[in-house]
């Protein structure tokens, strides 16, 4: 996982709440075999709305959604985080999210940043105003910036933390490795292996 | 955990202790043995492919291909789709993190845990690991084995180790006065007995050891069985203390120690025991003496009852929540309170598994089969769990046993135990099965399983019915 100080990108107005993951991604898009290429399943049941914010330009190519509240409700699939990122998106801003969906995120190196509903609302209006305007999250300092818009978020200290040292549970364990190579050190050997 | 005895589970653990937790953090375990298949693996490597991570180490890993693989037109391409890919996907992954693969076909493939112990890759105090809960079959070797899930196997791919949290231990013992089991009585009565006396919740959060004369006088093949049905009684892993039955079945086999290392290994081996002095969590006796042939009656593996029983009536069940599950078991099984368990008919008869689907069973099966018929409208499917398997049985002659009884003679994978694969049940079907789990719809949609021993497989094959050995003339 890559680490996260500052993300800046298009800004993509989701008036909606109450996101679920089987919204972000329904059941049928699971049986893959890889963890990439859910970016088709992304919101399936609402693109064939032509005025759906994700079919129009400049925001089809967004990067920071910015949604109502409540968002990633329901089921615990991961894949809800996959598919977001698969279709680009680094952070997402909703003024509350599912406590699963906040996990999943931080594990897979999606910023979830909770904002106040009102900030939401400025936010929105901005980037409806003048679409295409690029939002700029700072992890850090735990501010969003756009254009004249400065506002803070909230996110958990060990989310926070693992996003802005890149760390996935392997990298956490990695953080080890020392510990991990004294123990082979040490193996005798007798142990098997697999090959040779 | 105890400060002065340590059980044979907490002894393994702690040699495998690669840093030990700090408050709410779970221990980090070395992992020695990681043994991978086509279904629970390929998001893991993809996990690995997106954050630029190898292997950790290639020569503590082995591939196998198994619940996907057709047994029959074995030299064809797979016919289903999602089954093709996913084996093809394992190949490719194999080959690209260097990870040694028997596919389809090759000498070694079978059911991943057939092929860990045969190889001799199992061994006595080892951990193994697998994305498959029945992992637990190599702790018969007084190995800790556990199943993992996708995210996990990503994590041993990449670090070689595992964040557990500590568990309990519970002690099985099993004893009988001349610690041998009645004629007709194998290791699959025992550990269905067991279930069905802790259910199949019993061993949460636990490691169970089996222990007792009946234990020490089993087979190593017979110890599997026990311990691969482990996770049927909800445990995390399932143990017996390794002996000179264990030594005596690894000897020789290609990756188990040499020469010197032999000796050294042997004597290391004789620590792993549960200190006199130690304490477990729980205890459990089973009368060896008590034991008959068993089978399942319900869709979960607690509900069992000895061959000579009926089938339970829920009426006479005072358990409210006890009671509507029976009656919905029943439902799903098509059954009749107080039917002698002896008439119920079968269609089919499926012997293999990672249960039971090793040489010793296959011999079993083929003595009450030898001379006998199949009966009419029965099918009956002999899958053997590996190749090796599959090989050593056509040596002894056995495969024309089980043709000449009119049964089919397939080859290695895990076939009719899960239907992932085209042998499957078609609905309403009842089955005998030598494999491990009767849930509802596991050997295909509206299939019905009833779990049991080849002994009982064989003997219902031949009557129709579900029946023993000693109901044969």
């Amino acid at each position: 996982m890559d680490p996260v100080s500052t993300h800046t990108g298009i800004g993509v107005p989701l008036r909606v709440s109450n996101v679920d993951t089987d919204q972000i991604i329904p059941a049928v898009y699971l049986k893959r075999v890889t963890r990439t290429g859910f970016e088709d399943g992304l919101f399936s049941a609402w693109k064939n709305d032509p005025s759906f914010v994700l079919n129009n330009e400049p925001f089809s190519r967004g990067s920071v959604l910015v949604a109502g509240a409540d968002f990633g409700t329901g089921s615990s699939r991961e894949h809800a985080v996959w598919a977001l990122m698969d279709y680009g998106f680094r952070v997402v801003i909703s003024s509350r999210f599912a406590d699963i969906f906040r996990g999943n995120s931080s594990k897979g190196g999606l910023v979830a940043a909770e904002v106040a509903q009102p900030d939401v609302e400025l936010l929105w209006k901005l980037l409806e105003n003048e679409p295409g305007t690029e939002v700029t999250v700072d992890l850090r300092e735990k501010t969003v910036q756009a254009k004249d818009i400065t506002v803070p978020f909230e996110i958990d200290d060990y989310a926070r933390w693992r996003l802005l040292e890149g760390l996935d549970d392997i990298g956490l364990t990695l953080r080890h490795a020392d510990a991990i190579d004294a123990f082979e050190a040490t193996r005798p050997s007798r142990m098997p292996t697999t090959t040779g | 955990m105890s400060t002065t005895g340590r059980t044979l589970a907490e002894k393994v653990w702690d040699q495998h202790l690669v840093r030990k937790g700090e408050g709410q953090e779970p221990d980090l375990l070395y992992i020695d043995l990681h043994l991978v298949h086509e279904v629970t693996s390929p998001q893991a490597f993809d996990g690995l492919r997106l954050a630029g991570r190898p292997v950790r180490r290639t020569d503590l890993t082995i591939a196998t291909e198994d619940h996907n693989v057709p047994t029959l037109d074995v030299l064809a391409p797979i016919a289903d789709e999602v089954s093709r890919t996913q084996v093809d996907t394992l190949r490719r992954n194999c080959e690209e993190f260097g990870v040694e693969l028997y596919p389809m076909n090759h000498a070694e493939q079978g059911i991943v845990h057939v092929v860990g112990p045969q190889l001799g890759l199992t061994q006595p105090g080892t951990t193994v690991v697998c994305g498959d809960s029945h992992t637990s079959t190599h702790g018969a070797f007084g190995a800790m084995a556990f199943g993992i899930g996708t995210s996990e196997v990503e994590h041993v791919l990449a670090t070689q180790t595992l964040p557990l949290k500590a568990f309990k231990t519970m002690a099985i013992n099993v004893n009988s006065s001349d610690g041998t089991l009645r004629p007709g009585v194998t290791s699959k009565d025992v550990v269905l007995a067991i279930i069905a006396q802790i259910g199949t919740g019993g061993g949460q959060g636990h490691v169970l050891e089996y222990r007792g004369n009946v234990i020490d006088n089993l087979s190593m093949e017979a110890r599997m069985t026990i311990c691969n049905m482990s996770i049927e009684a909800g445990a995390r892993a399932g143990m017996i203390a390794p002996d000179e039955t264990t030594f005596a079945y690894l000897k020789g086999r290609d990756r188990a120690p040499q020469g010197d290392q032999w000796d050294s290994a042997v004597t290391a081996w004789r620590e792993l025991r549960t200190d006199d002095d130690a304490s477990f969590d729980r205890t459990v006796d089973i009368d060896g003496d008590a034991l008959t042939p068993f089978v399942t009656w319900g869709t979960n593996p607690g509900q069992g009852l000895p061959l000579a029983g009926n089938v339970p009536d829920p009426a006479a069940i005072a358990d409210e929540g006890e009671a509507a599950a029976t009656r919905k078991s029943l439902d799903y099984m098509g059954l009749t309170a107080g039917t002698p368990l002896r008439e119920v008919g079968v269609d089919a008869v499926f012997v293999g598994s990672c249960t039971n689907g090793r040489i010793e069973d296959l011999r079993s099966v083929a003595e009450i089969l030898d001379g006998r018929q199949v009966a009419k409208g029965v099918r009956m499917l002999v899958v053997p769990g590996s190749m090796r398997v599959r090989f050593q049985a056509e040596d002894e002659g056995l495969d024309k046993v089980f043709t000449g009884a009119g049964a089919e003679w397939r080859s290695a994978g895990c076939s009719m135990c899960l239907g992932m694969n085209p042998d499957q049940l078609a609905p309403g079907e009842r089955c005998a099965s030598t494999s491990n789990r009767n849930f509802e719809g596991r050997q295909g949609k509206g299939g019905r399983t009833h779990l049991v021993s080849p002994l009982v497989a064989a003997a219902t094959a031949v009557r129709g019915t579900l029946s023993s050995p000693e109901d044969l003339d």
